[in-house]
């Protein structure tokens, strides 16, 4: 294991039922470091980062995060999940609340943060997100572009040290895309520790410190953006950059 | 990196039938131990009912082979402590749980309509049913020769509707009320979102007037008023009174389904149908209403199960249907005291149709799923 | 040149006169049975009219506990026993059904698979067999119970007999004011205090547990009142003299026929809509309340219950029309309510049908616009805000 990484995935394996879903799966994430993983459908990149927060549970192998080692113990899941964000492809704003309390529930909850203080902090993500003036608005009277980003504010609103990114643009649409994908970036630049599952390949090949292609459970080749895009060693990766890059 | 995708068995204790039970009864210690009472009260219970339900119940014969003409020869009657259920009032009793008062000589009647009942009535529910277009034509005309059937005239001897009772009673109150109350429901639904205030507004006012008062102040009304409404020398039938009744409060209920169907089709249904020429009546009839009736068919079928269960509540203006014919059986000296029995069958019948058609229900919407899917392009 | 003004293909003059036609048949229909119904009520000598309802009765009504009736009193009074005994099993029947079908609902949803699958039978039986079925059963096993004299006993103080459950009857002494006093001023305060923790919340972020103080306050505090006072509670204990039970009170196999009957039958229904609500929550917003580390009872309260309580409240409200209305089948086993007193008896007695059906329905009428009315409120209060 590195010594410097924040996040150590060794050995891991998942099934779900009988089907073998994780296999033997080994990453190491440094600090500040961005890493774009990418794969066919049911290639288990959503399952494998699922796993980074506990939302879905391996059966073999050892994850650990930021020293944390993540097992059925409840006060170590709840310790990782202060520490890492998480941003779904399907938004998951809390329709009842609006903007501003989706933002400012956690903190003030989890925190034990007052009220104004929550608020000023919640203001401030939405001003990194770029709609600000969305705060009283309700999540259903917002476009999916928008609503993603307040999404993405309100996991920083919790000061994460590392960001999760499960397909987060794949529910947009197109003309949509950009305004999240300039708000990750801008995130990156900022110096935060990411792991985004996309198909967007050139938002990876701006912001990506590495690649990750996985494949049927595995992970078949890690590499820096300028080797993996135009020198990939294994032809199952070639097979599918030659699909995706086809439009 | 290795290219191979060879995939393992996972871990033992995860899955089979240990990793079953781990997940599923004992995942923790509050689970285990409420696993381990109901297991407990299962397996006290469980024997006991199959004994007093089965075997050690008389269903013609008790214990000595005697054969069982009253409730002094049952088994339970005569030995308390080992006996089961008595099966034998139902045996004995069984004409009138399915036919009532029925003539003996008449009821080929009875079961004829009952067969074709089955006749009628499945191929519609079944889209696949080998030349259902034959079938449906027979259906159509089915109420009126079960009319005739089950009444007499054309040369039948006539049955006055008093002699009917048991099952029989049932289904016709069943079968009968969901049959008139779908169209005059469907009447009802575009009634109440017709453009014309008047009809808009009586509409309304009839479903909510129905839906907030209960079904037994509408049976009184049939039972008691509407004789009243009716001019001299013009009498209504017991039963016929009952069937109005009912019919107009399952339409209520059945209009509010409808509409609901009506409300979930695209407005733009109802303006490309206009916008291709058809009229109000040709765009409901052709395009609207088979798409508003195919969404709320399973809700159309919950309906029909809560009417077919508020059959029951004619015994309370007198008539005899099936659990009428249970009570009479319990009033009756020879047979005294044996209501679980009675009562259990009962519900056992009430329950096999109930559950056929929550059953049908299901597979309508598991079948409607797809089909709505595959439109959806 | 203009074409002849076709009155009937305009649609305006159309709908007018279909709607005109309409109304006209209507009130030819509505004359004509207006008089044949006079004069098949004046053939048979029925009066008409509500002068009936100052009549004396003439009949004893075995349940009514809120108001002490005789056989002198009026047909009006008739009327109110049997509201009064409709609304009491309706309200009941409403509690309680509300409290298993969440604890049923709830329990569908559990990880485990035995009591998934018991609560799923239960569930299946209610539901398909009919629920005047189930009010007869109930009640031919209540009236099976031993016979008073060798009722079962229960703590010594309560007896169950096929006559219905005779339990102490509470006597209210003077001095117990003080603790009814005590006991809503404590409902006063945990309101207050309510208030005062999200304030605080929201000013300093430290939580309050609101729910065990003010469980302290209720209970605790008029308790202490209570003893101090020196117990101004006593009770009236049934003693079985001769062939009956003197003193005490009786809760009438009747009404806990129906009560248990009500209760389970609606419960099942109540439990399928809570299950649906719950689950309608969809799996995405536990995920996202669970990444962002709040703990489990928080979601559960902040996050899916509101959520989930949208979905809810109208078919609930439903299910609590429908278990008014069916309150209406006392009649079957002679509890006295509504129907059976005012609709059945003092009905058969007048034979003034028309009148007394006209109130029966008006009432059941009254008794559901209210509940739709404060539903629709309700609903459109917790509407989400869409675009």
């Amino acid at each position: 294991m590195s010594e410097d990484s924040i996040i150590s995935l060794q050995n891991v394996n998942k099934w779900f039922g009988d089907f073998h879903v994780l296999k033997d799966v080994d990453l190491q994430v440094k600090k500040k470091e961005r890493i774009v993983v990418c794969g066919p459908s049911g290639s288990g990149k959503s399952t494998m980062i699922r796993c980074i927060n506990r939302l879905e549970e391996h059966q073999e192998g050892t994850i650990i995060v930021d020293g944390i080692e993540l097992t059925g113990n409840l006060k170590n899941i709840d310790s990782v999940r202060k520490e890492v964000g998480m941003v779904f492809q399907q938004f998951n704003l809390f329709p009842h609340l609006s903007v501003k309390e989706n933002i400012t529930l956690a903190p003030i909850w989890v925190k034990k943060m007052p009220k104004a203080e929550a608020e000023e902090l919640a203001m401030q993500q939405l001003e990194i997100v770029k709609i600000p003036e969305q705060a009283d608005k309700y999540p259903g009277q917002l476009s999916g572009g928008q609503q993603q980003r307040v999404a993405i504010a309100r996991s920083l609103a919790m000061k994460p040290n590392i960001m999760l990114f499960d397909e987060p643009t794949s529910a947009l649409d197109p003309e949509m895309i950009k305004e999240v994908l300039d708000v990750m970036i801008d995130l990156a630049e900022g110096g935060m520790t990411m792991i985004v599952v996309t198909h967007e390949m050139g938002f990876a090949k701006t912001v990506a410190d590495r690649m990750v292609f996985m494949d049927e459970g595995r992970i078949v080749e890690q590499a820096v953006p300028e080797k993996f895009f135009n020198n990939p060693e294994s032809d199952r990766t070639k097979l599918f950059l030659s699909q995706i890059l086809n439009h | 990196m290795n290219e191979i995708t060879e995939s393992r068995k996972p871990p033992v204790a995860t899955t089979g039938i240990l990793g079953w039970l781990r997940m599923n009864l004992f995942s923790n210690w509050i689970n285990s131990l409420i696993s381990l009472f109901v297991l407990y009260v299962l397996i006290q219970f469980i024997p006991w009912i199959l004994n007093w339900t089965i075997f050690a119940a008389d269903f013609k014969y008790n214990f000595n082979g005697e054969e069982i003409i009253n409730r002094e020869l049952c088994s339970r009657v005569l030995d308390p402590e080992n006996g089961g259920a008595c099966w034998a009032i139902i045996y004995v009793r069984f004409y009138q749980f399915m036919y009532g008062f029925y003539p003996r000589d008449e009821v080929w009647r009875v079961n004829l309509s009952y067969i074709m009942l089955a006749i009628a009535v499945v191929p519609l529910l079944f889209d696949k049913f080998p030349f259902r277009k034959h079938f449906l034509k027979f259906t159509y005309v089915f109420p009126v020769i079960a009319f005739f059937l089950l009444n007499g005239g054309l040369g039948l001897e006539s049955v006055s509707t008093n002699k009917w009772g048991g099952l029989l009673v049932t289904l016709v109150l069943g079968c009968t009320g969901i049959a008139l109350a779908f169209p005059l429901g469907i009447v009802l639904a575009l009634g109440r979102r017709s453009n014309l205030p008047v009809i808009s507004m009586m509409c309304t006012l009839f479903i909510e007037f129905i839906r907030g008062v209960p079904l037994i102040t509408l049976l009184f009304f049939g039972m008691v008023m509407l004789p009243l409404f009716l001019p001299e020398g013009v009498n209504m039938d017991g039963l016929a009174r009952v069937l109005v009744a009912v019919t107009l409060f399952q339409s209520a209920y059945m209009a509010e389904v409808i509409r609901g169907g009506l409300q979930a089709i695209p407005q733009g249904q109802y303006e490309a149908a206009r916008s291709i020429g058809l009229s109000y009546w040709q765009m409901n009839m052709k395009v609207v209403l088979p798409q508003a009736i195919r969404i709320s068919i399973p809700s159309i079928v919950n309906t029909s199960i809560g009417l077919f269960k508020d059959t029951t509540l004619v015994i309370i203006v007198g008539l005899l249907d099936l659990l009428g014919i249970g009570r009479g059986a319990l009033a009756d000296t020879t047979w005294l005291g044996l209501a679980y029995e009675v009562y259990f069958f009962v519900s056992l019948v009430f329950f096999i149709f109930t559950f056929a058609m929550s059953r049908y229900s299901l597979y309508l919407e598991k079948k409607l799923k797809t089909g709505i899917n595959m439109g959806a392009d | 040149m203009r074409s002849k003004l076709n009155f009937f293909s305009d649609e305006k003059f159309r709908s007018i006169f279909f709607q005109t036609l309409v109304i006209g048949l209507f009130a030819l229909g509505i004359f004509f049975i207006v008089q044949t119904t006079a004069y098949n009520l004046e053939k048979r000598n029925i009066a008409t009219g509500w002068r009936f309802l100052t009549d004396p009765a003439g009949f004893d009504i075995s349940f009514s506990p809120f108001i002490d009736f005789k056989s002198t009193d009026t047909h009006l009074d008739v009327y109110f026993v049997g509201v009064l005994n409709t609304l009491l099993v309706s309200v009941c029947g409403c509690i309680a059904a509300t409290i298993l079908g969440f604890l049923v609902g709830i329990i569908r949803l559990s990880s485990n698979w035995l009591l998934v699958r018991v609560a799923y039978i239960y569930v299946e039986f209610t539901r398909n067999v009919p629920l005047l079925l189930q009010i007869i059963l109930w009640y031919s096993i209540l009236i099976q119970l031993p016979r008073v004299k060798q009722s079962l006993e229960f703590l010594d103080i309560f007896f169950i007999s096929n006559r219905g459950v005779y339990s102490p009857r509470p006597v209210f002494e003077t001095g117990f004011s003080y603790v009814f006093i005590a006991i809503i001023l404590a409902l006063i305060s945990s309101f207050l205090i309510r208030r005062w923790a999200k304030k605080r919340q929201d000013e300093t972020g430290q939580q309050f547990p609101v729910l065990s103080s003010a469980f302290g306050l209720i209970i605790i505090a008029p308790l202490i009142l209570f003893f101090i006072i020196g117990s101004p509670l006593s009770f009236d204990y049934p003693a079985l003299k001769g062939f009956n039970f003197k003193g005490g009170m009786v809760i009438r196999p009747e009404f806990i026929a129906m009560f248990l009957a009500l209760t389970i039958y609606t419960a099942a229904f109540i439990s399928e809509t809570v299950r649906s609500g719950i689950l309608s929550v969809t799996k995405g917003q536990r995920e996202a309340s669970a990444s962002l580390g709040l703990k489990k009872s928080w979601i559960m309260r902040l996050i899916i219950i509101p959520q989930a309580l949208r979905v809810i409240v109208p078919p609930l409200t439903s299910q609590y029309l429908n278990l008014t209305k069916n309150s209406s089948l006392g009649i079957a086993v002679g509890y006295a309510d509504l129907v059976h007193g005012f609709g059945g008896i003092s009905l058969n007695q007048t034979g003034q049908a028309i009148e007394c059906m006209v109130i029966v329905m008006a009432t059941y009428l009254t008794i559901s616009l209210i509940i739709s009315l404060f539903m629709n409120i309700y609903n459109r209060s917790i509407q989400f805000k869409e675009k």
